[in-house]
């Protein structure tokens, strides 16, 4: 697993949603291994890009390589097969069936393994207290995680967060960044994470993109950018440790 | 087109228009015969009731399957006026102002539940609804006549009997209700157009758009479907009244049956939904199939293949019709006025 | 993992207030309707119309809960479902005439096979031609599914003849079982039972098998399964399929019901399963059981208390609960 080739570019892509001109020419790689992470102010364009990448909404121009195939064109289920777990912004956790059956369903390949189960409730001790309940009692960070377990309930080549952060309190956020340090650690796994929180991004961000208008305007280390005072104001408007 | 500035916007689309003008206006004298002026009289009548249903369906953008239940309380309400008070004048005018106040109440109500519910279930319960409100017409027997409905007679001058002019031509009290039939169809008719093309239609067109858009550039989403709601069953009641005046009838089968319903439907998406011009379209095209298409099926069902002859049976003509329904819905999604005037 | 401080798990909340309803219902119509007997008959009639509803209607809330595709032609199925039936009749005459339950049930199964056949294969046609080529534009589904109704009622008179054609019950389904004052029909038992199976099967495969997850997960958000990589397309096209085959079954339940086959049986039904839909919850099993259980259940209560308003009583009947619950008895919960 050296630098070689990216796990996932986007070249020149474009998408239009009905009349509105979104992505504008987006440029993007993610190398192997290591958290990206995706920044911009709202609007700029950031859960577009996910949802491109995931098939949700089709390229009108350019295209999406991920790990040497095309799947610019593919259909979002053939895109999950290829590797990549979505965590969407909304969780799209299913809140009327139980926390077992959400991460059931999320193992494609049979029963969940037992190793890998109990490394989630370690993780996050939540959901194993919840596990027969139906997921809609869940509060809004124990839900954050069982979104993000369902994505790690088998190895994945790559996956995509979207905002895992927003709308949670301190104390969770804590916990959630516990879980992805970890999930790091593990070999194969490259994250591209979307966040608006920089306390979450300078902690585990390994590179960072910045997008703004639809297009990205700064890719780089993330140790540059949060070092880079002025630079951090000229990309996002704002002085970045003041905004958590 | 007169009132609205909504010109038909097509040389074909202006030119069939005028056509079909034309032959409606001197029906009595161009094509001699009851069973021509019938005819004319029908899509008359149709072209309202069919264009107060684009009102709903294709200016507003509400899938309502009740539309015909105001059909029925106009033509009942002129009817049983008629039926019970005498052939007069102010039978006409009571039955029609009772219908129509009956209409819009109903329709006011229906439009409210509208809005508590997603607008399929809305279509889901306006079927409902309008089941019920036929069985129930055709139930209260004694106060509607059930079934068989409620034959009346019409004020003096619009009785055959009734000779105004015996040369050049026969202008009798038939030709006289025609007349009236007439007027008050084409009247209806542009009023619809001046509504569509005033700034109220023009949000309510913005609302069948998008609804969210609508809603945070300020309009009251509520009022704006309440009243075309209330406009389009005053239509279809008005619509109502004229056929019972011209049938001298009035009945379920006639006014409330799912056929109806159905036909109106046909008749807009045929014609094209959102155009006004397409209900005259669809209403021609409908009734003048209705009425001939059958004799020209009878010629092709007397062949000799086996199943040939019951699918071209007379009656079953709204079978090629729902055919031609489910092609123009894929096909031509703004119907032959849409291919007419060659939007995309 | 982590043992000591004990943690209080939210409570199960169990929404058991629909399931009172009929119960309270047929309790409530005792006094009204006096005699007991009566009621009894009443009530199982009710049931049994009720059961046949929900099969009919039952695929129709999981189509349209999955892929919000409202198909107005669903009652061409339950049309042909019991012409396809009637067809075999004189295959299975031998065993509908045999004066034993097991050769009327036989009779029955081999009809229901055959009918569930047709509309599944029909189903699929009409899903793939019609249906398939207007997702996603509500309007232009409801046009173009009405449209493919009015033709096959079209084709049906074509091939059948517009007048009812008779149907009659297999010889030991007629007739009633007696005890004491209170008279029972035979066949309503059967259609109870029937229903019963359908509703206790459709349960399992939906709670038990990962089919039945993807199903309600789809329901719920259709999308987010795509992402788990499921084609939720394929899975759509299987309830459709399924659907139909149920509105298959449903029509020769009620053509034995009635006794009678005409060509517009299958709208009239449809109108009901409509109905039962909408109070139900669109997508809920559950809640289409209860509805097809109250909407049946009151038209019978109706049919002798206030003859006129019996489907006047169903419009009352959903406004009602909508009033209570806007989008249904079980509503499911949507992204």
């Amino acid at each position: 697993m050296s630098d070689g080739a990216p796990l996932l570019s986007l070249t020149g892509v474009n998408t239009h949603i009905g009349p509105y001109h979104i992505l504008q020419g987006v440029d993007l790689e993610v190398r192997r291994g290591g958290l990206t992470m995706l920044l911009g102010r709202n609007g700029a364009g950031k859960t577009t890009t996910l949802r491109t990448i995931m098939g949700m909404w089709h390229a009108s121009a350019g295209n999406v390589r991920f790990d040497d195939a095309d799947i610019t064109a593919w259909a979002t289920p053939d895109i999950a097969r290829a590797g990549i777990a979505y965590v969407p912004e909304n969780m799209g956790i299913f809140a009327d069936l139980t926390v077992r059956e959400n991460l059931l369903l999320a193992a494609r390949s049979g029963p969940i393994d037992d190793a890998r189960l109990r490394w989630i409730f370690g993780l996050f001790p939540a959901l194993e207290k919840f596990w027969p309940l139906t997921a809609g009692v869940l509060s809004g960070g124990q839900k954050q995680m069982l979104s993000i377990a369902r994505a790690i309930i088998e190895p994945r080549k790559l996956f995509l967060i979207d905002e895992p952060t927003k709308g949670l309190a301190p104390a969770i956020i804590a916990n959630i960044i516990a879980a992805f340090s970890e999930l790091k650690k593990s070999a194969d796994t490259t994250i591209l994470v979307v966040e608006q929180n920089f306390l979450f991004a300078k902690s585990l961000g390994d590179a960072v993109a910045v997008m703004d208008n639809g297009r990205i305007v700064h890719t780089g280390a993330m140790a540059e950018l949060a070092a880079d005072r002025d630079l951090q104001h000229r990309l996002l408007g704002l002085h970045l440790d003041q905004h958590q | 087109m007169i009132l609205s500035g909504d010109p038909p916007r097509g040389r074909t689309l202006a030119l069939l228009l005028t056509v079909i003008f034309a032959g409606l206006a001197l029906a009595p004298f161009l094509f001699p015969g009851m069973a021509a002026l019938n005819v004319a009289a029908k899509i008359c009548y149709f072209v309202v009731l069919a264009a107060s249903y684009d009102l709903l369906l294709g200016y507003t953008g509400i899938v309502s399957f009740a539309h015909t239940m105001f059909f029925g309380i106009g033509g009942y309400g002129a009817g049983l006026a008629l039926y019970n008070f005498g052939p007069s004048w102010s039978s006409i005018a009571v039955g029609t102002a009772a219908a129509l106040v009956l209409a819009v109440a109903l329709a006011l109500v229906i439009g409210l539940l509208s809005l508590r519910v997603r607008a399929i279930f809305f279509a889901m319960i306006t079927l409902a609804v309008g089941s019920a409100f036929a069985i129930l017409a055709s139930q209260l027997s004694s106060f509607t006549g059930g079934e068989d409905g409620r034959t009346f007679r019409l004020p003096e001058a619009l009785r055959p009997g009734f000779q105004v002019l015996n040369s050049p031509v026969a202008v009798n009290g038939r030709v006289l209700t025609y007349y009236l039939v007439f007027f008050s169809s084409l009247i209806l008719f542009l009023l619809m157009l001046r509504v569509v093309n005033s700034p109220f239609g023009r949000v309510l067109q913005a609302i069948r758009e998008n609804e969210f858009r609508a809603e945070a550039l300020g309009y009251r989403i509520v009022i704006y479907r309440s009243i075309a709601n209330c406009l389009a069953a005053a239509a279809a009641a008005l619509a109502g009244v004229l056929s019972a005046l011209w049938l001298r009838y009035t009945g379920p089968a006639v006014t409330l049956s799912f056929d109806t319903m159905l036909d109106i439907l046909l008749m807009v998406v045929i014609g094209g939904m959102g155009t006004l011009y397409g209900a005259v379209l669809g209403a021609t095209i409908f009734v003048l199939a209705e009425t001939y298409m059958q004799s020209l099926m009878a010629v092709v069902s007397h062949a000799s293949l086996p199943l040939l002859p019951r699918l071209f049976d007379p009656d079953r003509w709204l079978l090629w019709l729902g055919v031609l329904f489910v092609l123009s819905v894929y096909f031509f999604p703004f119907g032959i006025v849409g291919r007419l005037r060659k939007r995309h | 993992m982590s043992a000591g401080k004990t943690f209080k798990l939210p409570a199960r909340r169990r929404d058991i207030a629909p399931l009172l309803l009929v119960p309270l219902l047929a309790l409530a119509a005792l006094p009204l309707i006096g005699s007991f007997s009566t009621w009894v008959t009443l009530t199982l009639a009710g049931v049994a119309m009720g059961m046949i509803i929900f099969i009919t209607a039952s695929g129709l809330t999981l189509v349209f809960g999955l892929m919000d595709v409202l198909n107005f032609g669903h009652g061409a199925f339950i049309s042909i479902g019991a012409y396809a039936a009637i067809v075999l009749v004189p295959l299975v005459s031998g065993l509908m005439q045999a004066d034993s339950i097991a050769a009327n049930l036989g009779a029955l199964m081999a009809l229901i096979a055959i009918a569930m056949l047709v509309t599944g294969v029909l189903g699929y046609a009409f899903e793939r031609i019609i249906v398939m080529p207007v997702y996603g534009q509500p309007l232009k589904q409801i046009l173009v599914t009405v449209g493919g109704m009015i033709v096959a009622e079209q084709l049906i008179i074509v091939i059948f003849g517009p007048v009812q054609l008779v149907l009659p019950l297999p010889t030991a389904f007629r007739g009633s079982l007696v005890f004491g004052d209170v008279a029972v029909e035979r066949y309503r038992l059967i259609a109870v039972a029937v229903g019963l199976v359908i509703f206790a099967a459709m349960l399992l495969v939906l709670n038990r098998t990962r089919l039945g997850l993807l199903i309600r997960a789809g329901v719920e958000n259709g999308e987010m399964v795509e992402a788990l990589g499921y084609h939720t397309r394929r899975l759509f096209v299987g309830v459709f399929v399924a659907g139909s085959a149920l509105a298959g079954l449903g029509g020769v339940m009620w053509g034995f019901y009635r006794e009678a086959l005409t060509p517009r049986m299958g709208m009239d039904v449809m109108v009901l399963a409509f109905i039962v839909v909408v109070i139900g919850g669109l997508g809920s099993v559950g809640g289409c059981f209860i509805g097809a259980l109250l909407v049946a259940v009151t038209a019978n209560y109706a049919g002798f208390l206030a003859p006129k308003l019996a489907l006047g009583s169903n419009i009352l009947l959903m406004a009602l609960i909508l009033l209570w619950r806007s989008r249904g008895l079980y509503p499911v919960t949507r992204r």
